[in-house]
């Protein structure tokens, strides 16, 4: 019994082995091996999925054209079901597999666990998704990129707006005490102390899922407050503009990304009209916008889902750097991603020293008439 | 003072809402001693039954009354049988088992009945028709107390006086007595026991459908998942005012209510939970049978 179990460990070793030694060869090859990673079953699927489409149809393109630098890509899937434990498993396979540059961590966690991993191997990283600020502002990623703005971009363009355009001298800071929710009102409210020509009088979280939120209306429209800077997602932000035009409180109400989704607008219906709320630009006027999706819907006969833009001009960012710089090498690809400028469907981008894309930002919109309307 | 005022009625209305779950809850407790975590569910298909026919009614055109009474009565059918069912399925086979028993066979049930609307309908959150339009005579004090907040204060007010009346004044109020003080000599009476349990839970279950419908008229959107965290908020509630009693119900939804907008309105709303179970375990400490419950060692 237990000879043939070491036969079988020996066996699984030597296997082991094997298929490790295989990928090592396989880079002596003349292709560039683009990792592709997110989650690709599971809850967040949608997030992740349609990343890998537009890394399929773009590296169909790029290789019938002949490949960069005459060298074709080669794609190397990997499922992270933004779960820092496997994301970084599959940063160590990728890596033993000799990728040399990585589209994806979708989302902010899991992509923050997988980071050192390509790091230590010299690999890019840019995701088209990852908002969390740190990724880029703390320093630790050099081999970060990403082609979406992070949250805070997001609560200056809202703080600014309020208080440069709209005027508005007191503001009330609420959240819904979650992680995306509370990070942005604890932006907001440091850039609006930073403005210096509005104050926070109000600075609360709510409980999700509460029954009622009347109490907290009133105690906003106790403060004073012109307008309520609202960080969480659409359903408590219906309740509350619901309970604000019940309660008879005449404040506006801006909020981030969480309920720029068309459910605020059928839930909330009346009550939704003027609120604000910022959200990515809109690209649908840029032909390259146009021409990506119609290359999706021909390919895969729908509509791409969310991120696609963001993933598609990554992956043209990458190939654009790889093909300037000649090589793989971080420090050659990071020079060219922050020199070259790119035209992509979220707009013509290059990237700051610290790995954001300029070019790429968010927009306020309002409701009007059932509808979100672009405020230029 | 307006602020105050302000936060009393915030208080009050958030009391009734939870008053109209947690007389549900204490009612069942108070027949079979089950802790029914059911219940928050069955008041969620409650407001989507309203939901669905109110928005058929809408459409083919019924006036507004029309609309509350029938969608009403149809939740509290709906609901009604659900709870019939429920009590048949889940909990009278295990009546005689150990007390644990039942309890998790209660969760699980709420379990079943959340994936289930889950499924059969939606996980998004649905737009809840508002049902009842401003009144103009409210609107002077409307800043304070909206037309929807006084229909709940009064529904519940009006409910908890009709439950008194029939626990208290009819035959079947006796006959529910003398099951919840003594199953076995309810029994050898000749009181079927069964039918003043199914009873219980259906009573109990159509209060939880107009609370249902009430509340997501007021809060203006449905989920599959709004019976949980109302559902939890009701049952502490119950167990605030003393479980099995039903002025308790009231006395300890409106207490929690309460502490709840004034720790907002005062404090901070980030604290509002934590006011809320601290004042819970206060007064546990001092009355451990709840407000007005009974102590009654031989439950335990």
């Amino acid at each position: 019994m237990s000879m043939s179990l070491n036969r079988k460990i020996v066996a699984a070793a030597a296997g082991l082995m094997l298929a490790i030694a295989v990928p090592v060869a396989g880079v002596a090859a003349d292709t560039l091996k683009m990792g592709v990673v997110g989650p690709h079953s599971g809850d967040l699927a949608s997030y992740g999925l349609p990343s890998v489409n537009a890394a399929k149809i773009l590296v169909e393109q790029i290789n019938a054209a002949g490949g960069i630098n005459g060298k074709q890509i080669e794609l190397l899937i990997e499922d992270t079901v933004c779960d820092a434990k496997t994301a970084t498993d599959v940063a160590t396979k990728l890596v033993s597999d000799g990728a040399q540059f990585v589209l994806g961590g979708i989302c902010s966690g899991s992509t923050k666990a997988a980071l050192p991993i390509y790091l230590d191997a010299g690999i890019l990283v840019m995701s088209p998704s990852a908002t969390n600020p740190g990724l880029t502002q703390s320093g630790d990623y050099p081999n970060f990129f990403r082609t979406i703005a992070p949250d805070d971009a997001q609560a200056q363009l809202d703080v600014d707006f309020a208080i440069d355009k709209m005027g508005y001298k007191k503001i009330a800071v609420v959240h819904d005490k979650g992680d995306y929710g509370k990070g942005f009102a604890e932006f907001a409210k440091m850039f609006i102390e930073k403005n210096g020509n509005a104050e926070v009088v109000l600075f609360e979280g709510v409980t999700p899922g509460a029954v009622d939120y009347s109490a907290i209306v009133q105690k906003i429209k106790q403060s004073g407050a012109e307008t309520v800077m609202f960080g969480g997602y659409h359903p408590e932000a219906s309740k509350i503009v619901t309970m604000m035009k019940k309660k008879r409180l005449d404040a506006s109400f801006i909020s981030d990304d969480g309920v720029k989704d068309i459910t605020f607008i059928k839930v909330a219906g009346e009550f939704a009209e003027g609120a604000y709320a910022s959200g990515p630009m809109d690209t649908s006027s840029n032909p390259l916008s146009k021409a990506a999706v119609e290359a999706h819907k021909k390919e895969f006969g729908s509509d791409p889902g969310a991120f696609y833009e963001n993933a598609y001009s990554a992956v043209l960012a990458m190939a654009n750097a790889v093909k300037v710089a000649g090589s793989t090498d971080l420090e050659a690809l990071k020079k060219a991603l922050q020199t070259e400028k790119v035209d992509t469907p979220v707009g013509t981008i290059s990237f700051d020293e610290r790995g954001d894309a300029i070019g790429v930002g968010f927009s306020v919109y309002q409701v009007q008439n059932g509808t979100f309307v672009e405020l230029k | 003072m307006d602020y105050f005022i302000e936060l009393l009625f915030s208080g009050l209305t958030r009391g009734s809402i939870y008053a109209l779950i947690a007389l549900g809850y204490t009612m069942v407790y108070g027949i079979i001693g089950l802790i029914n975590f059911a219940h928050g569910e069955i008041y969620m298909i409650g407001a989507f039954t309203a939901f669905i026919v109110a928005t058929i009614l809408s459409i083919l055109g019924f006036p507004a009354l029309a609309i509350i009474v029938l969608a009403g009565l149809a939740a509290v059918v709906w609901s009604a049988s659900y709870g019939y069912t429920i009590e048949k399925i889940a909990y009278k086979p295990l009546r005689h088992a150990p007390r644990l028993s039942p309890l998790i066979s209660a969760i699980g049930m709420s379990m079943f009945l959340q994936n289930y609307v889950l499924l059969a309908q939606t996980s998004d959150f649905l737009p809840f028709p508002q049902l009842i339009s401003d009144f103009n005579f409210m609107e002077p004090v409307a800043h304070i107390v909206g037309s929807t907040d006084l229909v709940i204060l009064v529904t519940t007010t009006v409910v908890m006086i009709c439950l008194t009346i029939l626990i208290k004044y009819t035959k079947i109020g006796k006959a529910m007595r003398a099951t919840s003080q003594d199953r076995m000599m309810a029994m050898l009476v000749g009181i079927n026991v069964n039918r003043i349990i199914s009873v219980t839970f259906i009573i109990g279950s159509s209060l939880a459908a107009i609370g249902g419908m009430l509340i997501a008229s007021h809060i203006g959107q449905i989920n599959f998942y709004i019976g949980f965290i109302a559902g939890i908020k009701a049952f502490t509630a119950a167990v605030l005012g003393g479980i099995g009693s039903i002025p308790g119900a009231v006395l300890g939804s409106v207490v929690l209510g309460l502490t709840e907008s004034f720790a907002t309105g005062y404090v901070s709303s980030d604290y509002e939970d934590v006011f809320a179970f601290s004042l819970l375990v206060l007064i546990l400490i001092f009355k451990p049978s709840g407000i007005l419950g009974k102590a009654d060692t031989q439950k335990v």
